[in-house]
């Protein structure tokens, strides 16, 4: 079992991101789940949600204590929130940055997801969209095949902006 | 794959209303409420967009959504509605109406704590208060069955034998918000399942007839009888429709959804999502060299025949539910059907994290007899169930 938490602002499309990458792994021949927390959300507020991939079908529905992978939307919440609490020794994270976290204790990823978002002009009510630029990132981490993470987010969304935003931070996407 | 079939990722609720359309519902009534939204907003899209031919009534409360279900029933138009918690409640008498009206409605609850304190999470409570209402009450656990007994819902609901409401019960957010593997069925196969919808005592302008009139005792108490007849049968409907679902569909379902309990020492018995994640548990057990089973209720109204799958195990006993000055409902239920005592955990309520490892320290713990809330440190060594402790 391989269990992902991702934090993001509420507005951000971190629910979204979560179903993309749970419907990416399935597209690639396995199991997964996608759930986030739901506290007293609104726009702006930390969201967190979780994601579960496994060869078997997925009978747990509690929360992810022990996540193999963080993944960050938002930076500024690391101020916030500790996120990498519970994450597994040598555990992955993905940070959306333009520079890398001193973090070399885990295996770190990092790529500047809302720059490619407002190259490619992937903006909702003034707010960069996160949630598909993500999904290609993780594509390149190793999580699902290109292909995969191509075919889940067209099955969403018919504007190609968000397969290019994909493939640039694909692309993009460095290893510490 | 069959490629008439189509697999994908939805949430329970979306699943719901998925089910809905394809069983090519009527009349859609319904006022929305957290968690149960996204079922009557995905609803009100598939009106929207042309794929679902239903007539969508945006009502200003739940007991309009109800009576408004029951006007469309009684004239002959297959009825949906979904709620959650305070909405059910406020619907209540409606609830009563449509039973006792022998009308096939039926409605998706999204299982949500009572305030206050004000709580939207996952909670049998509200469902629960509504046990007596002679509606048949049945816990899903996962998406899938969610869409699969929505569509079985109708066909029992619709049958002659039965003519009464069903209600299928969703945990909020734990089901009503996870997004899992969801494959839909063919429109065709799913008519064939479902017959058109016929009501014998359906409204008919060229044969009048009186509804709902005063009724003196000794007719009352025939109507009232004539429900508990047909909350009977249904037993029977109940079980052909699960195995032509089975034949027509290949998933399997019963009244309980029962795992590794065969040669099981200690059986958990719970009802909803902590149902599958009590088989986590199991396995962690029987590692253990516990032998641990997990038997999920399904059904809940009419209540299952169990007794004999019961008898000779330790029976742990998870309620996400409670009746004050009296116990868990489940535990309590069984206690009176089968005269077994269990060891009652009330745990989940009002959205409560039990995980798994939870489960698992429950079998390990159990006093046969006595009843612990889980994370209150006074009930940990567990209540003598007798009045002299409360």
């Amino acid at each position: 079992m391989y269990e992902i938490r991702l934090h993001s602002r509420g507005g951000q499309g971190g629910i979204t991101a979560a179903k993309l990458i749970a419907l990416a792994a399935f597209r690639d021949g396995r199991h997964a789940t996608a759930f986030p927390f739901y506290g007293a959300e609104r726009r702006g507020a930390p969201v967190v949600s979780f994601i579960r991939i496994d060869d078997n079908p997925i009978k747990i529905y509690s929360q992810i204590k022990k996540p193999d992978l963080i993944v960050v939307l938002d930076p500024s919440i690391m101020e916030l929130v500790d996120v990498f609490d519970g994450l597994k020794d040598g555990g992955t994270v993905l940070i959306n940055s333009q520079k890398p976290a001193d973090i070399p204790q885990y295996k770190s990823y990092y790529v500047d997801l809302t720059d490619i978002a407002l190259k490619v002009g992937l903006i909702v009510a003034g707010t960069p969209i996160l949630n598909t630029p993500v999904v290609g990132a993780l594509a390149k981490i190793g999580l699902f095949s290109r292909e995969s993470a191509q075919s889940a987010i067209e099955e969403m969304f018919t504007d190609p902006r968000n397969t290019q935003a994909a493939m640039l931070a694909f692309d993009e996407v460095k290893h510490e | 794959m069959n490629e008439n079939k189509h697999t994908t990722l939805s949430t329970g609720n979306n699943a719901v209303a998925t089910a809905v359309r394809d069983a090519k519902v009527q009349v859609v009534a319904a006022y929305p409420i957290t968690p149960q939204t996204e079922v009557v907003e995905q609803i009100a899209n598939f009106c929207e967009n042309g794929i679902f031919d239903a007539k969508y009534i945006p009502v200003e409360s739940e007991h309009s959504a109800m009576a408004a279900c029951i006007g469309a029933s009684i004239m002959g138009t297959r009825a949906f509605t979904a709620t959650s918690s305070h909405g059910l409640l406020y619907m209540h008498e409606m609830i009563n109406w449509a039973a006792g009206a022998r009308l096939p409605i039926v409605m998706a609850n999204i299982n949500r704590a009572l305030g206050p304190g004000w709580n939207i999470w996952a909670d049998h409570s509200d469902a629960l208060q509504t046990r007596d209402t002679g509606w048949l009450q049945v816990y899903v656990s996962t998406v899938q069955e969610a869409y699969d007994t929505t569509l079985m819902a109708f066909r029992i609901a619709e049958d002659q034998r039965v003519y009464l409401p069903v209600m299928i019960n969703l945990d909020g957010f734990a089901l009503s918000h996870i997004n899992q593997l969801l494959t839909t069925e063919p429109i065709e196969k799913i008519q064939a399942f479902i017959p058109p919808y016929h009501l014998d005592h359906a409204i008919d302008p060229n044969n009048p007839r009186g509804y709902g009139t005063m009724t003196a005792a000794d007719q009352f108490v025939q109507i009232r009888y004539d429900i508990e007849r047909s909350m009977r049968a249904s037993c029977a409907v109940i079980e052909e429709a699960e195995q032509e679902f089975a034949k027509a569909c290949g998933r399997t379902y019963s009244w309980t959804d029962e795992y590794l309990c065969d040669d099981a020492e200690i059986l958990i018995i719970s009802m909803g999502t902590l149902g599958k994640e009590a088989e986590v548990a199991v396995d962690i057990l029987r590692e253990e060299g516990v032998k641990a089973g997990s038997m999920r209720l399904r059904w809940f109204r009419p209540f299952p025949d169990i007794q004999s799958r019961l008898v000779g195990r330790d029976l742990v006993v998870i309620d996400r539910d409670y009746s004050f000055g009296y116990g868990g409902i489940i535990a309590s239920s069984i206690r009176a059907k089968t005269g077994l005592e269990s060891y009652n955990v009330i745990a989940g309520l009002g959205g409560q994290e039990v995980t798994y490892l939870d489960i698992a320290s429950f079998v390990r713990e159990r006093k046969i007899g006595k009843e612990v809330w889980f994370g209150i440190e006074e009930t940990k060594n567990g209540y003598e169930i007798s009045r002299s402790d409360i």
